[in-house]
């Protein structure tokens, strides 16, 4: 199931009453523990602060450059025989990914994690197209055991329990002669390692995404844990780097700023396990190696971002803290955001992508509170994107009725202080005499959304300004 | 494609209000970009002496993986044996075809089987040498060469990088810093590695060993006289 | 006195919901910054900040609701809002709301950097160090978020709460998360917000306390109005009330008398 191929976004209300329903999803998403981790990382490292503010600076530099630098690193690149393949829209990309894996008759394709291969739905396209696709990361094989779509940008599978994992294995592996129903993570990662390790073997090309592009050098850079990239890229005769533009640092010591902030602000590691510099194929004394290298730089409205309000989303190292430590992602899981990106950078991201007519209920699915922004490493004002999303809604008459109905009729008084005092006065009152019994009211017209499941306390019975003009103050 | 690349660079150059960068600010930038400048190195990058060995040894715990410390290369073969017995694993290496290595004095250890080249599926203990340790996180740094094949440290299930105090750095920049005077261009691969793979990807819960190797296992050859004494 | 060494002529915005709703929290304002020696004037032309505007996507009539604010707030050494959220949303969010209008920027800005939250305002600018108060009771905090993220809220209320006679501060675990009112999305999505409320009576009940204090109304009434729908046996206040020892003048928030 691809979610970019069948967004579900206008339907988030919906998905997000039954992801709250849904015990298992709630079960699963208790585990999510990334927030501490990263909490106990960033206390390790006094200069934190200062990164952030150096990142974001570097990061900034980068985009107003965008255009030299991207020129500059496929100059280096093509000097260390690698290639690019410039695209503007995923159906571009699918091609030249595809055209690569024809060259060279692949049958079967190992891929890291990567989520832009998400976005454009690379899966079934191959598969469509006699490419076998083999998912390596081990969240992302789950998840595609089960048919199912990432429910988080660095731990896809975060919405599956091991029992669920145990009886996808079951079904999914007796092809493989497994038929024993596992209980522990350690025999299901034993399991999944063993079957993939003959997929690593047997793949014709590796796929990987790309964390970051050095316009110095000329390379690219994955981040991992299980080292399943590494395997991706270095066993196949082919390996192919889907990336895009934004990634790109200028140099090795600015990429090394932001990696210091990288696996603090994912996982709470120090560092992460494999970080992995490539540059071009193999060189010809190497014993081992891709023997071809290929970047498919993917534009896919980026750059059209770039010069609006929502260019510094462009800084975005797609670290997922603002999802770990969203308290609205963490009641209802990846899924309910309905395309690719979800928790705060997904919704800031999405409507850009995939227009706001189809994805305006997630920048209005926040409560400014904040906490995204004040924990992204690149110092993105998630908050202020999202309202200005809702700014669009306003401005293209695409926000529910009822909300501008009562939005309207809100400003008008608003504007008109005397009119507003009246109006005050007499709410005051009559709220106040009506739940003058229990402090409070259990049903309130116009508010069923506030008593569907609270109280609404009832006002003291006159307003200040009231009390204040009797007291004969000013 | 020409024509996608075209589109591209002129949707940023127009998204920026601008033409193509002028010739002033290319000068400034290509100057950026080969000034190799740092930015802000913490304190933790910039250790030198003994405390960098320290620090080095102490974050390499950190990261799950085990070190041993000895004070020459005559030590390494027994380092690696004990090792092995240790964790009950057979005495046969698949060892990367690195000259540096072959100033271990491995004919001391007559029992322990060696294999040179490139590694085989079957292999269950990959042996390496860093080009260089950093001390900020324990991570080591390993780059791809005719001698030193970057698949032996992802293979095998258990992987040992013999290390030399000299080869010690504070930070990342220091690393990068060293890789240039090494060698004229990037290698085709530069690995990082801090600690043995991992997975939280059930239910959060960690396990050593996902597809890289689940054993990581430090030999640092603690002889450097400019760290002062161990 | 101010760090001026004059008496300071406070213009006081009571805000929209504590006009409305709990007129208490604006007279103990009124009388904390008394008490710090201020002059508070109450501008009777005030309405609202405009956030709800605001923050719907709707710039036209925030900025029509804000520059009301600012003729109504001009010529006042501080202006001081009981709330967090609607001081963060003058100080921090007129200038950008205004950025197209170079004429109001001066006058924006210029009530931006004397706007501020009441506690904060009592001990960082006034130099407050104790009221004189009393609460017997054990109380936990929830600091709400953009008093806490957007205005620097966090020491402050913890500072003058710790010198009130007779009153226990427990600290509430997870009090930096948002307790899911968010202004219109607690409407927008009550299933959510629902959530988020649930768990924060959770937390708060762990504590222990038998009251829970915070800074913003808004806040406030989603957790009082969660507390008596669930049968959480936990009173909540603003910390204004406490701090100026007025609890005693009206029931807790959501409670009859
Ligand atoms: S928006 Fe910030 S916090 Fe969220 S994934 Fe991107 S970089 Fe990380």
């Amino acid at each position: 199931m691809s979610l970019a191929l069948h967004p579900t976004s206008k339907a988030f209300k919906a998905n997000a009453r039954a992801a709250l329903k849904n015990e298992t999803l709630q079960r699963a998403m208790g585990h999510l523990g990334f927030a501490q981790k990263r909490l106990e990382a960033v206390g390790r490292l006094p200069e934190f602060e200062a990164l952030r503010d150096q990142a974001r600076d570097i990061k900034n530099h980068t985009l107003q450059h965008l255009d030299f630098y991207l020129e500059h690193y496929e100059e280096k690149l093509r000097q260390s025989g690698g290639e690019v393949h410039w695209c503007r829209t995923p159906e571009e990309a699918r091609q030249a990914i595809l055209s690569i894996c024809r060259s060279v008759g692949a049958r079967t394709i190992t891929k890291g994690k990567t989520m832009v291969a998400e976005e454009i739905a690379l899966n079934p396209f191959l598969e469509a197209n006699g490419v076998a696709p083999v998912e390596t990361d081990l969240g992302e094989y789950i998840i595609q055991l089960r048919d199912e779509p990432p429910s988080h940008i660095i731990a896809p599978a975060i919405h599956v329990t091991k029992e669920q994992v145990a009886d996808t294995f079951l079904e999914k592996h007796a092809a493989y002669g497994k038929t024993k129903l596992l209980s522990e993570p350690r025999e299901m990662l034993e399991e999944a390692r063993g079957i993939l390790r003959e997929k690593f073997l047997g793949a014709d090309v590796g796929l990987t995404g790309a964390n970051f592009l050095i316009a110095e050098t000329g390379s690219s850079i994955i981040v991992t844990n299980e080292g399943n990239g590494d395997l991706t890229q270095l066993l196949p005769r082919v390996h192919i780097v889907l990336a895009t533009p934004e990634k790109m640092v200028p140099t090795l010591e600015d990429v090394s700023t932001i990696l210091r902030l990288l696996a603090r602000s994912a996982t709470g590691q120090e560092f992460s396990v494999y970080t992995t510099v490539s540059t071009g194929p193999k060189r010809p004394q190497d014993i081992d190696g891709p023997e071809q290298y290929h970047v498919v730089i993917l534009d896919n409205g980026r750059t059209a971002m770039l010069g609006t309000a929502f260019q510094d989303m462009l800084r975005c190292i797609r670290c997922s803290a603002c999802l770990n430590h969203c308290p609205v992602y963490n009641a209802i899981g990846g899924h309910a955001y309905g395309w690719v990106y979800p928790g705060p950078m997904g919704s800031v991201l999405t409507p850009g992508l995939i227009g706001v007519d189809q994805a305006g209920a997630l920048p209005n699915a926040s409560t400014f509170c904040g906490k995204c922004e004040s924990v992204c490493p690149m110092k993105i004002p998630l908050p202020g994107m999202m309202r200005h999303w809702r700014e669009r809604e306003y401005e293209q008459r695409l926000s529910p009725p009822a909300q501008r109905w009562g939005l309207a009729a809100w400003a008008f008084a608003a504007k008109r202080p005397r009119l507003y005092r009246l109006l005050t006065g007499l709410a005051a009152r009559v709220l106040g005499l009506w739940g003058r019994r229990h402090g409070n009211m259990h049903n309130l017209p116009l508010a069923g959304g506030w008593t569907q499941f609270r109280d609404f306390p009832a006002p003291e019975g006159k307003t200040f300004h009231q009390l204040w003009s009797e007291r004969g103050q000013r | 494609m020409t024509e996608a690349r075209a589109q591209i660079l002129t949707s940023i150059r127009l998204a920026l209000g601008r033409g193509v960068v002028d010739a002033a600010t290319q000068q400034e930038l290509r100057a950026r970009l080969n000034g190799h400048r740092r930015n802000l190195v913490p304190a933790r990058g910039q250790v030198t002496g003994r405390q960098k060995v320290e620090d080095f040894a102490r974050m390499v715990e950190f990261s799950l993986a085990s070190i041993a410390r000895v004070r020459s290369v005559d030590e390494v073969p027994a380092a690696v044996t004990d090792y092995l017995k240790q964790q009950n694993l057979p005495a046969e290496i698949r060892m990367a075809p690195d000259k540096r290595l072959d100033a271990i004095p491995w004919g001391r250890t007559p029992l322990l089987k060696i294999a040179r080249g490139m590694p085989d599926p079957k292999d269950e203990v990959g042996l390496s040498g860093a080009f260089a340790g950093i001390a900020e996180t324990g991570t080591l740094m390993l780059v791809s060469g005719p001698d030193t094949p970057s698949t032996l440290n992802f293979l095998p299930e258990t992987h040992v990088v013999v290390v030399r105090a000299s080869e010690l750095v504070g930070g990342y920049e220091d690393a990068w810093t060293k890789l240039r005077a090494a060698m004229p261009s990037m290698p085709r691969t530069v690995n990082f590695i801090t600690g043995p793979s991992r997975s939280g990807d059930i239910e959060q819960t960690l396990q050593l060993g996902a597809h890289g190797p689940r054993r990581l296992h430090v030999v640092l050859i603690d002889d450097d006289p400019q760290a002062g004494p161990a | 006195m101010d760090n001026t060494g004059k008496r300071p002529r406070v213009g006081l915005f009571v805000t929209c919901l504590v006009d409305l709703i709990r007129p208490t929290v604006g007279f103990a304002a009124v009388k904390l910054l008394e008490d710090a020696g201020c002059i508070v004037e109450v501008p009777a032309a005030q309405v609202c900040c405009g956030q709800p505007a605001y923050n719907s996507g709707d710039r036209a009539d925030a900025r029509d609701v804000a520059r009301a604010v600012i003729e109504a707030f001009e010529g006042f050494d501080y202006v001081v809002a009981p709330s967090g959220s609607c001081a963060g949303m003058i100080r921090l969010h007129y200038p950008e709301l205004f950025a197209e209008d170079a004429a109001m920027m001066p006058r924006v800005h210029h009530l931006a950097n004397r706007t501020h939250e009441l506690v904060s305002f009592l001990v960082d600018v006034m130099g407050v160090k104790f009221v004189a108060a009393r609460y017997d009771g054990t109380i936990t905090y929830h600091d709400s978020c953009s008093g806490l993220r957007e205005m620097g809220v966090k020491a402050q209320p913890r500072a003058l709460l710790g010198t009130v006679a007779g009153l226990t501060i427990k600290e509430l675990p997870g009090a930096e998360t948002c307790c899911g009112f968010g202004g219109t999305f607690c409407v927008k999505y009550p299933e959510i917000s629902n959530r988020m409320v649930g768990d924060k009576a959770k937390d708060v009940a762990g504590t222990g306390a038998d009251t829970l204090l915070a800074g913003d109304l808004g806040c406030l009434m989603n957790m009082a109005g969660k507390f008596t729908r669930d049968g959480v046996d936990v009173k909540v206040r603003h910390v204004a009330e406490v701090l100026a020892d007025m609890a005693g003048d009206v029931p807790p928030i959501g409670r009859a008398k």
